[in-house]
């Protein structure tokens, strides 16, 4: 013990001129874990917050009751989820690059998370509503949202249903079940869990569900979100996505001495299980279930995803500044597209050549479709949408004060 | 500008330890934008680290070192991003001092990002000074060349009262006259990029006048100062182009006189119309002015919409909006 108050500053298992270091990761076995009742209380959730619910084992096989659980996704649907996964995975690549090209402002990835969007969104039904971050845009593949409007938003486009209004990435989709998305970190928590009391007074048997970065579970409103559907018990999964990192700052600056973010949400009484992130299988599993159990009325449930984030934050950013550039490859939880790939291959439903020649097709199909939407405008070539949009639906009518201003710039 | 900032940490940290710097990737990393890239290095963990991600509780932490002594100076990310700390800032920080009839006060500076022109969209470009210099208690700065920001920093670091330090951010790495498309200016071929070395300090509460001239006073702050610049030159009219430098307290005495002198008055902010600081800053004019004016007194702002992203050029006002106001100022 030390003697006189001292204040403590987490750091980072490796910096910069370091080695990576994931040492302190304690990585659960596959398949230890039972598939709990869908009524699941917060205190006898305690194996799930503290542990990790784990699928797919080392060698690649789908192991213990939570395969067993989720035995009924067939090759053909695990192949979709493979293909979701390598899409995103492209798509992200190249507006990635269409960024570097200045044919747009700003982008941002979810590489190696591409798992936790695409397994969770293929549990959810029509009419479900997720209130997500920048960093789920693999819901959207999943959702199947056309993938021309996906693009035209970042590029600002004419095929952006949001005419121009928002950042690359925050797009937005009610018939996909995509809120719009903010930039302020952490307010759509808390509305999440505002939408689900909704959702039960009307009794229309739809959930919501909430999504939050490991940094933003520092914001106040992830603490309301917690508290309040506590409180109200209403059909909403709050999904932590703890990727490690928030921008430059380890993610144990945002958890303190808890030992999970899931703990963090079993102590407001709301029962939390850790997942593998990276296993396809383990999403699925635990989505399906959370799913069940949310829609059965059994009130919250929170999902800490346990992941990493390989990508830069944002095009903004340069992470060789702050972390080791190989730490991605340390990760000791791997690539989930590697993993389900492995997986598919070892249980006899894929083969290398196929995956190969998947990866091509895919990512010919991509670039063909960005050319047509490029054609539709970028920020080098732009077609301009009308200025007179920046007036459009700051109220349901315009007041006169708008019209003035409008009439002032010229429209 | 980013320089000439970390130089007034710098230099605080040095002769102060009671300063602290804290706030959301300042310390390992540097911020964001590079403005503390070093001090963590320099200074030590104690007197530079990293925050959770929450607004609310930067504020917070800093109002209880403050009421001890300390001299906290955070950062909050953007601008856009400083509502959870508003309670902190408008409720606890501007008033205990007053509410404890002195025996309490809070010595500190929130430092952000502010303004468009980056493609920021609607949540990195909004310029919300008039939400802080609507509250008793704070003081609200924004400084436009480097020189101005390491002066004007370190003197709110000193200050014995809550100080909101906005930086333009269009204007870290250079002027900027409004187009986009031209090419980017450094700081060092403009003369307020010249920063001395060691201390000096800028009070709080005098503006500085641009550009001399006798036919219109132009009041702007910030990015603006450059872009209301561009346009006086484009119509060749005489303008005198006041720099506000502080926006709480407003140095009504340089403003008066000017306008005294000028008989017509023009404001130009980046923040939206309505409520914004323009409607302060004409009401003064009116009141200390009138009997001296020959024309109503105008303003270009921000449309009150939010900050778009594709349309940003089309909502920034531009020089073409700032000449045409000129025109007519002059004509009436
Ligand atoms: C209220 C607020 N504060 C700060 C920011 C700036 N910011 C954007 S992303 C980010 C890091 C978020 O990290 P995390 O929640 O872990 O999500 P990740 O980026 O890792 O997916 C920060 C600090 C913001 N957007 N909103
Ligand atoms: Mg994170």
């Amino acid at each position: 013990m030390t003697e006189t108050p001292k204040l403590t500053f987490p750091h980072p298992p490796a910096r910069p001129d370091q080695s990576p270091d994931f040492s302190a990761i304690e990585v659960p076995e596959a398949g230890i874990l039972d598939v709990p009742p869908l009524d699941l209380t917060s205190i006898d959730a305690r194996p799930y917050a503290n542990g990790m619910v784990r699928v797919l084992n080392d060698a690649g096989e789908a192991v213990g009751p939570w395969a067993d659980y989720i035995a009924d996704i067939d090759a053909e649907a695990l192949l979709q989820g493979l293909r979701d996964m390598m899409t995103m995975r492209v798509i992200d690549q190249r507006l990635l690059n269409a960024q570097r090209q200045g044919k747009t402002s700003f982008y941002l990835q979810c590489t190696g998370e591409e798992a936790i969007g695409c397994g969770f969104q293929r549990q959810l039904s029509k009419g479900d509503m997720n209130f997500p971050t920048y960093r789920q845009q693999s819901l959207l593949i999943a959702a199947g949202y056309p993938l021309e409007v996906l693009m035209g938003q970042v590029y600002s486009n004419q095929l952006d249903p949001l005419e121009g209004r928002q950042l690359p990435v925050l797009h937005s989709s009610r018939d996909y079940g995509y809120f719009s998305i903010s930039g302020n970190l952490g307010t759509q928590y808390i509305q999440a869990v505002g939408w689900a009391m909704a959702n039960a007074l009307s009794g229309d048997g739809t959930i919501a569900a909430a999504w939050i970065g490991d940094g933003a579970t520092a914001s106040n409103d992830f603490h309301s979100a917690l508290l309040c559907a506590s409180v109200y018990q209403p059909p909403v999964i709050l999904n932590i996505v703890n990727n490690q990192w928030a921008i430059s700052t380890y993610t144990g600056v945002a958890s303190g001495m808890a030992r999970t973010y899931a703990a963090r949400a079993r102590g407001y009484g709301v029962p939390a299980l850790r997942v593998d992130g990276n296993d396809y299988l383990a999403v699925a599993a635990v989505s399906r279930w959370a799913v069940a159990r949310t829609r059965a009325g059994h009130g919250p449930v929170a999902i800490e995803w346990f992941t990493y984030r390989v990508a830069a934050h944002s095009t903004s950013d340069d992470p060789s500044a702050y972390r080791p550039k190989d730490e991605a490859l340390a990760w000791p939880l791997g690539d989930p597209i590697t993993r389900l790939k492995d997986h598919l291959v070892l249980t006899g439903q894929w083969s290398e050549e196929r995956h190969t020649q998947a990866e091509a097709q895919i990512r010919d199909e991509i670039i063909a479709l960005q050319r047509k939407v490029e054609a539709e405008g970028t920020f080098v070539n732009p077609k301009p949408i009308s200025p007179a949009t920046i007036f459009k639906g700051v109220y349901a009518e315009m007041p006169p004060h708008l019209r003035r201003q409008r009439q002032e710039m010229g429209y | 500008m980013i320089e000439a900032l970390r130089d007034a940490m710098d230099v605080m940290l040095d002769r102060d330890p009671k300063v602290l710097i804290f706030g959301e990737d300042v310390g390992y990393f540097g911020g964001v934008f590079r403005c503390t890239a070093g001090l963590q290095k320099k200074y030590g963990e104690e007197r530079v680290f990293d925050t959770p991600i929450n607004e609310s509780a930067i504020v917070g932490m800093a109002v209880g070192m403050a009421a001890q002594g300390m001299r906290p100076c955070v950062e909050v990310q953007f601008a856009d991003y400083v509502f959870p700390a508003y309670d902190q800032i408008t409720q606890e920080a501007a008033r205990i001092r007053h509410r404890s009839n002195q025996m309490f006060s809070c010595p500190l500076v929130v430092r952000m990002p502010t303004g468009g022109g980056i493609f920021g969209g609607q949540t990195h470009s909004q310029s919300p000074e008039s939400l802080f210099t609507h509250v008793a208690g704070l003081k609200v700065v924004l400084p436009s060349t480097p020189y101005d920001a390491k002066g004007l920093l370190i003197a709110a670091i000193e200050d014995p009262d809550p100080v909101i330090f906005l930086e333009p951010k269009r204007i870290y790495n250079g002027p900027f006259y409004g187009n986009h498309t031209g090419k980017s200016v450094t700081w060092a071929s403009h003369p307020g990029g010249e920063v001395p070395e060691g201390h000096y300090s800028i009070p709080i509460g005098k503006a500085d006048i641009r550009r001399e001239g006798t036919a219109v006073t132009v009041l702007a702050y910030g990015t603006m100062v450059y872009v209301a610049d561009a346009a006086v030159e484009q119509t060749g009219i005489d303008a005198e182009i006041i720099d506000l430098r502080s926006l709480l307290p407003l140095d009504v005495d340089t403003i008066r006189a000017s306008v005294e002198k000028t008989g017509r008055c023009l404001v130009v902010h980046e923040a939206t119309r309505t409520s914004g600081l323009g409607a302060e800053l004409i009401a003064e004019v009116q009141e200390s002015c009138f009997w001296h004016l020959h024309a109503p007194i105008l303003r270009v702002t921000g449309w009150d919409a939010p900050y778009p992203h594709a349309a940003e050029w089309d909502y920034f006002p531009s020089p073409a909006r700032i000449t045409r106001a000129l025109h007519q100022v002059m004509e009436a």
